[in-house]
């Protein structure tokens, strides 16, 4: 047993999984004598070598279509971009070249796009998005967004190992502030199953990533003052959703909280308040509520910021009119 | 190498295999059994057909949209592109793509293209740089028209190359419209080649009507990049004969210029020179024509005798699962011999600096006993002990 960051558990995953197996290369932006902007990559050149670990130009969309193109030869590509906002600069690659492989020509890309996201760190509006919306939106991909270590490692050794693109977003305000006692045995995390993170009665706490455990944080406050019982389910993977992991939730409480980072419209909780209604109309005693960043870019400075993202405090407030309901 | 006699009858067989395809499927599309658009390259067959022949079976090559030369060369069927654009269930995306949007990564080794343009560019580039890795032997090529080098993808994509001196090649075929839109509008270059200096490669210009010519230049880039001396930029000058599709009468373009273009057709051309050089006999022509004459009838009856695909197959697909396929990588011989391109940097702190080398991040903070161990170790603890430490020469 060994007690790792996020970070580092996401290092160790990708080390073991190039380990295991040589047809794992990884390709970015200083990701090889540096070792990365955050330091995930830190020692694999020297150890992997520079055929596998690939320093490449400040080129998102070569990064991403040399990527693809290795994959067709079998090789397991790992492409980092340095901070998730550039994804914007390959955009088409990822959603035309990428995505869309399988299905139109059969061609299969195992890789996995990986890199920091999130705000809470006062990055600003370019060093703080969430856009993984763009991609949960783009069939043919996997969109992935851990909110532990034990996950975080999992999870991006499923990854590696799945024969589809998946998009592997790390919250970087996670990375070093929570850490946690990994098992040695080569572990993974599958795909499309979000995590049941707290048992509760009243009504179900849906997020995933650094909101995971700001919801976990509200349930305790809101079992300790109010007396209300939250269970609070963590999605880990928003494409493809976990419909039964939700349903079963929502059964058991009939009132679901949606909270996200990303910002309101067209984000997931509008999906899984959607699917709720389809699928589960008659379990509801309640309408499906969310609490959500603001729709403005991210505003650097921390008071912005604070006021544009959820907390505690805002969930706890949605969750006890709900309970009210 | 000069080519063969049998190889100069089979580039004029490919040639004009091109040709009267095309324009057979242009009577299909006004027959109105083309779904969307068709895409001619009349007057720019020996480009398709010169660069693909100077491949061998085991290289790699992704298509533009008016590559249909290029496909038949590297082994795909007349009623493979008939299927693609009629959207029938037998063509190689079974109706999921049209055009020349389809490849084969199992045999052929053909990459598809896709409509944005310059993303091959960087793709192939991946291509040659896994198969350098995978210790395979085999280049990538693809093409991009003048339009196609003013994007973002093109320059991102042969930096890249040109930095990892990757086995590409790229033909640029300038046939001086991209749509309606000139090349002085593309670019403030006489000589699109010119683009290959920004990034350190070479760069020619060759007529890319003579079909001879574009196979030598291809042959010779190709035997460069096989070489692990990288990328070459090969600018074939030509023009499109007709629209940019089917639907575009490209009045745009003044008469003069297509005249004089026409007079230099490209398989006129060869044809004069196989004569002039006896390299074949009026009856051997003949018998060329009769034979493709009666291939395109086999191909496009097989091609309208494949039906439409079952409207429930669009929700399939999207995903590989099921095992649907079987993903390896096939090496050809140890990595280790395979170099990449030095990296001076990576060499020198490895060689002398090892203390300064960031160690593996997990568990923190590098303990004194860590720096002193051999770099080549470094690395997540609990797996340094795996691999022999690299010896310091």
């Amino acid at each position: 047993m060994a007690t790792l960051t996020y970070l580092q558990a996401i290092g160790r995953g990708l080390w073991e999984e190039m380990e295991r197996d040589p047809a794992v290369v990884m390709l970015g932006e200083d990701i090889g004598v540096y070792g990365g902007a955050f330091k995930v990559t830190d020692g694999f050149l020297p150890h992997f070598g520079r055929q596998r670990v690939i320093d490449t130009p400040i080129s998102e969309t070569a990064i991403i279509g040399a990527a693809v193109g290795m994959s067709y030869l079998g090789l397991r590509p790992v492409a980092e971009l340095q901070f998730i906002d550039f994804i914007a600069c390959c955009f088409n690659q990822i959603t035309n070249f990428v995505a869309k492989s399988h299905y139109r020509w059969g061609a299969p890309v195992p890789m996995v796009i990986r890199g920091p996201a999130g705000g809470g760190v006062h990055g600003g509006p370019f060093h703080s998005a969430n856009p993984e919306m763009y991609f949960v939106h783009t069939p043919g991909l996997k969109v992935v967004y851990p909110s532990t270590a034990y996950d975080a490692k999992g999870l991006i050794k499923a990854a590696v190992r799945d024969n589809n693109p998946v998009l592997f977003f790390e919250h970087k305000f996670l990375y070093r502030r929570i850490k946690e006692e990994l098992p040695e045995d080569d572990y993974i995390v599958p795909l499309g199953k979000a995590a049941v993170r707290r048992e509760g009665r009243d009504l179900t706490l849906v997020s995933y990533a650094a909101m995971a455990h700001t919801c976990l944080e509200a349930a305790e406050k809101l079992e300790k003052e109010d007396g209300i019982s939250c269970e609070v389910v963590d999605l880990r993977t928003l494409l493809p959703l976990d419909r039964e992991t939700l349903l079963a939730s929502l059964k058991k409480t009939n009132k679901m909280l949606v909270v996200h980072e990303d910002t309101r419209t067209g984000g997931i909780a509008g999906e899984i308040a959607a699917i709720v209604m389809e699928d589960a109309f008659d379990d509801l005693d309640g309408p499906v509520l969310r609490v959500t960043s603001l729709d403005t870019p991210v505003p650097f400075s921390p008071p912005l910021e604070e006021f544009f993202l959820p907390n505690v405090e805002k969930v706890a407030k949605a969750a006890r009119d709900l309970a009210r309901y | 190498m000069p080519l063969s006699k049998p190889q100069h009858l089979e580039l004029y067989y490919w040639m004009q295999l091109n040709r009267k395809l095309e324009d057979a499927l242009t009577i299909l599309f006004r027959q109105n059994k083309v779904v969307g658009g068709l895409y001619s390259s009349l007057g720019q067959e020996a480009i398709s057909v010169g660069s693909a022949y100077a491949l061998e079976k085991r290289d790699w090559m992704a298509p533009m949209i008016r590559n249909h030369g290029a496909l038949l060369v590297k082994g795909f069927k007349p009623r493979d592109i008939a299927m693609q654009y009629m959207a029938r269930k037998g063509s190689p995306t079974g109706g999921k793509e049209g055009t020349s949007h389809f490849g084969d990564l199992s045999d052929r080794h053909v990459v598809s293209p896709i409509s944005m343009l310059g993303d091959l560019i960087p793709v192939m580039t991946g291509v040659g740089l896994a198969a350098r890795y995978l210790g395979r032997d085999e280049v990538a090529m693809t093409w991009i028209g003048d339009g196609g080098s003013s994007t973002g993808a093109f320059h991102e994509g042969l930096n890249f190359a040109a930095v990892q001196r990757a086995p590409l090649v790229l033909i640029l075929e300038n046939n001086l419209w991209a749509y309606s839109t000139p090349t002085y509008l593309q670019a403030g270059l006489k000589d699109f080649a010119d683009r290959a200096k920004a990034y350190g490669i070479p760069g020619v210009t060759i007529d890319g009507n003579d079909v001879l010519a574009v196979y030598e230049a291809t042959r010779a880039a190709v035997e460069r990049a096989r070489r692990g001396d990288g990328p070459t930029l090969i600018e074939t000058k030509s023009f499109r004969r007709k629209g940019h599709a089917q639907h575009d009468p490209a009045n745009y373009v003044p008469d003069w210029m297509r005249k004089e273009w026409e007079a230099k057709d490209p398989i006129l051309r060869f044809e004069k020179y196989l004569t002039d050089k006896k390299l074949w006999t009026e009856k051997e022509k003949n018998e060329i024509l009769a034979r493709i004459d009666r291939e395109l009838k086999d191909e496009l009856a097989a091609a309208e005798a494949s039906p439409l695909p079952q409207p429930e197959e669009a929700a399939l697909g999207v995903y590989c699962e099921g095992g649907c396929h079987e993903i390896r990588a096939t090496w050809k011989r140890s990595p280790d011999e395979v170099k990449p391109p030095r990296h001076e940097v990576a060499d020198w702190f490895v060689e002398h600096k090892p203390a300064l080398l960031p160690t593996a991040s997990v568990n923190g903070a590098r303990s004194a006993k860590r720096e002193k161990e051999p770099v080549a170790v470094a690395g997540n603890p609990g797996h340094g002990k795996k691999k022999p430490a690299r010896k310091k020469k």
